[in-house]
C-alpha cells in the first residue's frame, strides 16, 4: 500500500535551510523524489539554480531551490527542517501559519532552544530548567499546529554522507508512521535508518554530545592520545545520561546511534566543527578569534553554557560540562582544566544501569 | 454564617432542544434493535480481524465460556437473567462438538457461535431510555429535592410545600456553560468530570438537565441495577451498563463498540476517565485511555464515513471539575490509599458506611450550609484543542484547524492505531491540565492544606506514615501562624489564578478570619471525627489525620508548598 501510494502523491519533499547537513540531506531525499529546497540567502537560491552547487556539494538535479518559505508548507506535506538552533524558533513562527495538522516534520538540528523572561540573557541567568530550555520538537509543537513530528539524529557527518560512505541514522518519533516515513525516503544500500520512539531521548543524545566532541578536540589539539580519548568518551556518556535523565531522556537513547554512536564519531573526527573548536582552543587560539573564522556555528558552544546551567538547576554533577564551561567563557586553560578534571573525585564506574 | 455566593450564576437555562424526541438519546433508544445489530456486528468483524486463524476463534470462545461458567458459580447477581446457565451450557456443548467435524463446517460454525455470544453481550449491556419515565423521574427528583430543601430551611409551618429554595442555591454551575450549550446543538458532547464521590453521576445528571441538555449516555455499574428502585432510574436517564464481573475479551470488545458507536451516532456521553473514585483526594493525574481513544476512533470513523466536503458532526471533549467541601465516602477512600501505599505502615481503622449514612448525609446537606461547584471546562476537540462557539478547532494563535486533518496521511483519511494511540495520551495529558485549571478551590480545601502542610513543617524528619501517627498533644497549631500561613498560600492561589491556572470560589476572597472560620466549619463537614476544628483556646485542632490528608490533597501539584 505504502509505495504505490508513495508513487501517487508525488508532492516534493521540503527541506529547511541550505547549510551543510541541510545540503546533503536534501540530495539524499532527492534520490527518490523532487525536493524543495528553502535557503534563507537568495544567493545561494541562485548559485544552486545556476551552477548546481552549494557549500562544495553537487546538488542533485531534483532538487528545486526556494527563497519562499510558504511554498513549502504548500506544496509539501514533509518537511525536514534543518537550521541551527539559535533560528529555529524564529523559523518556525514564520512557518507556522502556513501548516496544518496534516504535515509531518522531522528536524535535523542538534541544538537546545532558549526562551528566558524579558530582559534577561543567558548570561545573566544564573541557572536554567526545562521551562525555558526546549528541545527542537518541542518548538514545533509549541509554535505550529504540526502533531508528527521526529528527529534525525546519529553519527551525520555531512561531508562523508555526501560522498556515499556507509553510515546509519535514527529516526525518533513518538508516531510509526513519522518513522516508517523517514526510513521510506532514506534508506538506501549505504545509509541504514533506525527508529525509536523515545523523541526527547534521541534529541537530548543528539545534543548532549557536542559538549564531549569538544572536550575531544581539545585533548586532541594538547596532543594526547587514545587512552585519554578513551578515558572521555565513556566518561562523557555517563555525563550525558545524567543530564539527560534530568532533562526528561531515558538512558537507552544514549545506548543507541544517536548516543554513543554518534559521540564515537564526533570525538575522532576532525570534519566536525565541535571537535575544531576544541582543538584550536587546545592550541592556544581564543573562543572570539575561532568563531570569528568560521561562517557555520558550532552549536556545541551554546550547549555547554545552556548544559551548564541546567546541570546547576538540577544538581547534576558535570564535571567535564562545567570545566569546559570555564574554558569557554571564564579563561580557563585547557591545560588547567585538563588538570582540574584529572584531580576530580570519581568513584563508581557505570551506576545508572539499575532497571 | 454564609458567604454568599454571586446569585447571577444561578440562572434559569431554557432547554436547547424542545422535544424529547428530538433527543440523539431518544433516537438511539427507538432504533434499539438495529443499534444493537450494528454493535454486534462490527464487534465481531473487530474481533476476527485480530484472530485470522478458526483455532484462535474457537480459544477464545473456550476461555469465555469457561470464565462465565466460573462468574455464575461464583458470583450470580440478582438482575444476572435467568437463562443465562443455559445459554453457555449450550454453547460448552456447541464448542465440544467443534472438534469432530471438518474444518470449513466448524469454521462456519464458531463464527456462528461467536456472533451469538457477541449479540447476547450488546444486548445486556444496552441501555433502555424511555422517555415518559425520564419526565416522570426528573419530576420526582426534583420533587423531593425542593421539598427537602425547603422543609429543612424555612422554619414555618407549611415550609414543606414552598418552592423558596431550590437545588441552584446549593449547587453552583460556574464555567463554560454558554459554551457547553452551543456546542450540543453543534455537535456530541463528551464530558469527562473528575470522580469524587458516587454522588458524582447522580449530580453530573442534575446538572446536565438544569443546563437544559438532552439527556446524557453513561455506563453505569450493573451493581446498581440489582435495586430495583436504582434500575428503573438508571435505564430512564440513558445509562447502559457496564459488568465489571466480565473480563473477557468479547465482552470488552462489545463494550467499547457499544459506547464508541453510540457517540459516533451523535449521543452525548459522559465517561469518568479517572477510572474509579479519586483514592487520595488528588485530582486525577493518570487517565483510562481506553474510553478516550474509542472517542477518537469515534471522531475518525465519522471523518472515513464521510465523503470529502460534507460536514462532519463534531465531537467536543469537556473536562468539568466537581468541588465539594465534603465526600461522604473520604474516610474509607483515603484508608484504601494508605494501606495501598503503606503496606504494613498503615492499619486503617474500621469504620464503615451503609445506606443510612447516605440518607443522612443527604439530609444534613440540605439543612446546612454546605454547597457544592461545579466548574464547566471550555470545549475541546478529539486532539485537544480548544474550540470557539461554532465548535471550529483553534490553534495557540486563535487560527482554525480543519480536526480531520491530523488524521490524514498522503492526502486521505487512514486509521493508524498507534498513530491515535499518541494522540490518546496528548488528550489525556490536556484533560488533566485542564482539571487543573478549572479546579475551583474552596476556604475548606485551603485550611485543609495549609493545617496539614504545618505539621509537615513541624515534622520534617517524619513521612507521611509518621505524621499519621503523631500523638495528640503534638497535634495544635497556633491561629496567629494558621492564619498567616492561610493568607500566604491565598495570595499565592489569587496569582495563579491571575495567570488562568486555577480557580477560586468567591467565598475565598474577604476577610482572611472570615474566610478561615467558613473553611474550619465546612471540612469534612459531616464525618463522625471532624478533620479540622477550632479548640477552645482557639488553637488549630484535628480529630483525624487522614481525612484531613484527603482534603488537603486537593490542592497538591500546584507547587503551593512552598508559601506555607
Amino acid at each position: 500500500m505504502t509505495l504505490k501510494s508513495l508513487s501517487e502523491n508525488d508532492k516534493p519533499i521540503g527541506v529547511i535551510g541550505a547549510g551543510n547537513f541541510g545540503s546533503v540531506i536534501a540530495n539524499l531525499l532527492a534520490r527518490q523524489r523532487n525536493v524543495l529546497l528553502y535557503a534563507r540567502n537568495a544567493t545561494v537560491v541562485e548559485n544552486i539554480l545556476s551552477k548546481r552547487e552549494n557549500r562544495g556539494y553537487k546538488m542533485h538535479e531534483r532538487i528545486t531551490p526556494t527563497n519562499n518559505l510558504s511554498a513549502i508548507a504548500e506544496q509539501c506535506d514533509i518537511i525536514f527542517p534543518i537550521v541551527p538552533s539559535a533560528h529555529f524558533r524564529s523559523m518556525m513562527k514564520e512557518l507556522s501559519p502556513y501548516l496544518h495538522p496534516y504535515h509531518l516534520l522531522i528536524h535535523g538540528t542538534k541544538g537546545f532552544d532558549v526562551m528566558l523572561p524579558d530582559g534577561q540573557t543567558i548570561d545573566t541567568m544564573a541557572n536554567l530548567n526545562r521551562s525555558m530550555v526546549k528541545t527542537m520538537s518541542e518548538v514545533i509543537i509549541e509554535e505550529s499546529v504540526v502533531a508528527r513530528v521526529g528527529c534525525l539524529a546519529g553519527p551525520n557527518l555531512a561531508r562523508e554522507l555526501a560522498e556515499g560512505h556507509p553510515a546509519a541514522t535514527v529516526i525518533a518519533s513518538h508516531f510509526n508512521e513519522v518513522i516508517n516515513v523517514g526510513k521510506r525516503l532514506l534508506r538506501s544500500d549505504h545509509f541504514q535508518v533506525y527508529g525509536n520512539n523515545d523523541l526527547v531521548g534521541v534529541e537530548l543524545a543528539g545534543v548532549l554530545k557536542n559538549v564531549i566532541a569538544i572536550a575531544a578536540g581539545a585533548l586532541s589539539g594538547m596532543g594526547y592520545g587514545e587512552n585519554a580519548k578513551g578515558l572521555l568518551i565513556s566518561r562523557g556518556m555517563v555525563e550525558m545520561v545524567y543530564l539527560g535523565r534530568a532533562l526528561g531522556g531515558n538512558t537507552k537513547a544514549f545506548l543507541g546511534i544517536a548516543g554513543i554512536g554518534d559521540l564515537a564519531t564526533t570525538c575522532n573526527s576532525s570534519l566536525s566543527r565541535n571537535f575544531n573548536v576544541g582543538f584550536r582552543l587546545a592550541q592556544g587560539e581564543t573562543l572570539e578569534n575561532i568563531l570569528a573564522s568560521t561562517d557555520e556555528i558550532a552549536e556545541g558552544i551554546n550547549t555547554v553554557q545552556i548544559a551548564k546551567k541546567c546541570a546547576d538547576y538540577y544538581k547534576v554533577r558535570a564535571p567535564i560540562t562545567s570545566t569546559l564551561y570555564h574554558v569557554l567563557f571564564e579563561e580557563m586553560t585547557v591545560k588547567r582544566a585538563l588538570e582540574h578534571l584529572m584531580r576530580y573525585p570519581l568513584n563508581v564506574d557505570i551506576d545508572f544501569l539499575t532497571e | 454564617m454564609e458567604v454568599v455566593e454571586k446569585k447571577n450564576k444561578n440562572k434559569q437555562y431554557k432547554p436547547i432542544l424542545d422535544g424529547i424526541p428530538d433527543w440523539p438519546v431518544y433516537q438511539l433508544s427507538k432504533n434499539r434493535k438495529e443499534f444493537i445489530e450494528e454493535v454486534a456486528q462490527k464487534t465481531f468483524a473487530h474481533i476476527k480481524k485480530n484472530r485470522p486463524s478458526p483455532k484462535q476463534i474457537i480459544d477464545e470462545i473456550q476461555a469465555t465460556v469457561y470464565r462465565e461458567q466460573q462468574r455464575m458459580k461464583r458470583n450470580r447477581w440478582r438482575v444476572d437473567p435467568a437463562d443465562e446457565p443455559k445459554f453457555w451450557s449450550t454453547i460448552k456443548n456447541e464448542v465440544v462438538t467443534l472438534s469432530t467435524k471438518p474444518p470449513e463446517e466448524s469454521e462456519a460454525k464458531a463464527d456462528e457461535i461467536l456472533y451469538r455470544i457477541v449479540f447476547r453481550y450488546a444486548n445486556e449491556i444496552a441501555g433502555n431510555f424511555r422517555a415518559t419515565s425520564y419526565r416522570l423521574t426528573r419530576e420526582i427528583i426534583k420533587f423531593w429535592f425542593a421539598r427537602l430543601l425547603n422543609g429543612a430551611r424555612v422554619k414555618k409551618f407549611g415550609a414543606f410545600f414552598r418552592n423558596r429554595y431550590s437545588l441552584r442555591d446549593k449547587i453552583h454551575i460556574v464555567g463554560k456553560v454558554g459554551q457547553l450549550r452551543k456546542l450540543a446543538k453543534e455537535g456530541t458532547i463528551v464530558m469527562v468530570p473528575t470522580h469524587f464521590s458516587n454522588l458524582d453521576s447522580i449530580l453530573i445528571g442534575w446538572i446536565i438537565h438544569s443546563l437544559g441538555l438532552p439527556a446524557f449516555i453513561y455506563g453505569a455499574g450493573l451493581n446498581l441495577f440489582n435495586i430495583k428502585i436504582f434500575a428503573y432510574f438508571m435505564n430512564s436517564l440513558g445509562a447502559y451498563k457496564v459488568d465489571r464481573r466480565k473480563k473477557n475479551a468479547p465482552y470488552l470488545e462489545t463494550l467499547k463498540f457499544y459506547s464508541m458507536l453510540a457517540v459516533q451516532k451523535g449521543a452525548h456521553s459522559i465517561f469518568f476517565p479517572g477510572g474509579t473514585r479519586s483514592r487520595s483526594g488528588r485530582l486525577e493525574k493518570q487517565l483510562k485511555l481506553g474510553l478516550l481513544s474509542s472517542t477518537i476512533e469515534a471522531q475518525r470513523n465519522l471523518y472515513m464515513e464521510t465523503p470529502v466536503g460534507e460536514p462532519v458532526r463534531k465531537i467536543f471533549i469537556v473536562p468539568v471539575t466537581l468541588n465539594y467541601h465534603f465526600v461522604l465516602e473520604a474516610p474509607d477512600l483515603i484508608d484504601d490509599y494508605l494501606s495501598s501505599k503503606g503496606q504494613d505502615r498503615y492499619l486503617p481503622e474500621q469504620d464503615k458506611y451503609g445506606s443510612w449514612q447516605l440518607l443522612q448525609f443527604l439530609f444534613k446537606f440540605f439543612t446546612k450550609g454546605s454547597n457544592i461547584s461545579v466548574s464547566i471546562g471550555p470545549g475541546l476537540d478529539i486532539i485537544g484543542n480548544h474550540v470557539n462557539d461554532a465548535g471550529n478547532s483553534l490553534d495557540a494563535h486563535g487560527r482554525i484547524i480543519d480536526t480531520r486533518d491530523y488524521f490524514i496521511s498522503n492526502g486521505t483519511v487512514t486509521a493508524d492505531k498507534q498513530r491515535e494511540d499518541e494522540y490518546t495520551r496528548m488528550l489525556s495529558q490536556k484533560i488533566v491540565s485542564e482539571y487543573y485549571r478549572i479546579n475551583r478551590v474552596f476556604a475548606s480545601h485551603l485550611v485543609a492544606f495549609v493545617a496539614f502542610e504545618l505539621w509537615q513543617k513541624k515534622h520534617p524528619n517524619l513521612d507521611l506514615f509518621g505524621l499519621l501517627r503523631l500523638p495528640e498533644e503534638d497535634q495544635e497549631i497556633k491561629y496567629e501562624e494558621f492564619r498567616a500561613a492561610c493568607k500566604r498560600v491565598r495570595k499565592e492561589i489569587y496569582r495563579l489564578k491571575a495567570e488562568n491556572k486555577i480557580y477560586h470560589a468567591t467565598h475565598l476572597k474577604g476577610k482572611i478570619d472570615l474566610v478561615i472560620r467558613h473553611g474550619l466549619d465546612n471540612v469534612g463537614i459531616f464525618h463522625l471525627k471532624r478533620p479540622l476544628l477550632i479548640d477552645k483556646d482557639g488553637n488549630i485542632i484535628t480529630k483525624d489525620f487522614s481525612t484531613l490528608y484527603y482534603y488537603h490533597n486537593r490542592l497538591v501539584g500546584y507547587d503551593l508548598e512552598k508559601f506555607v
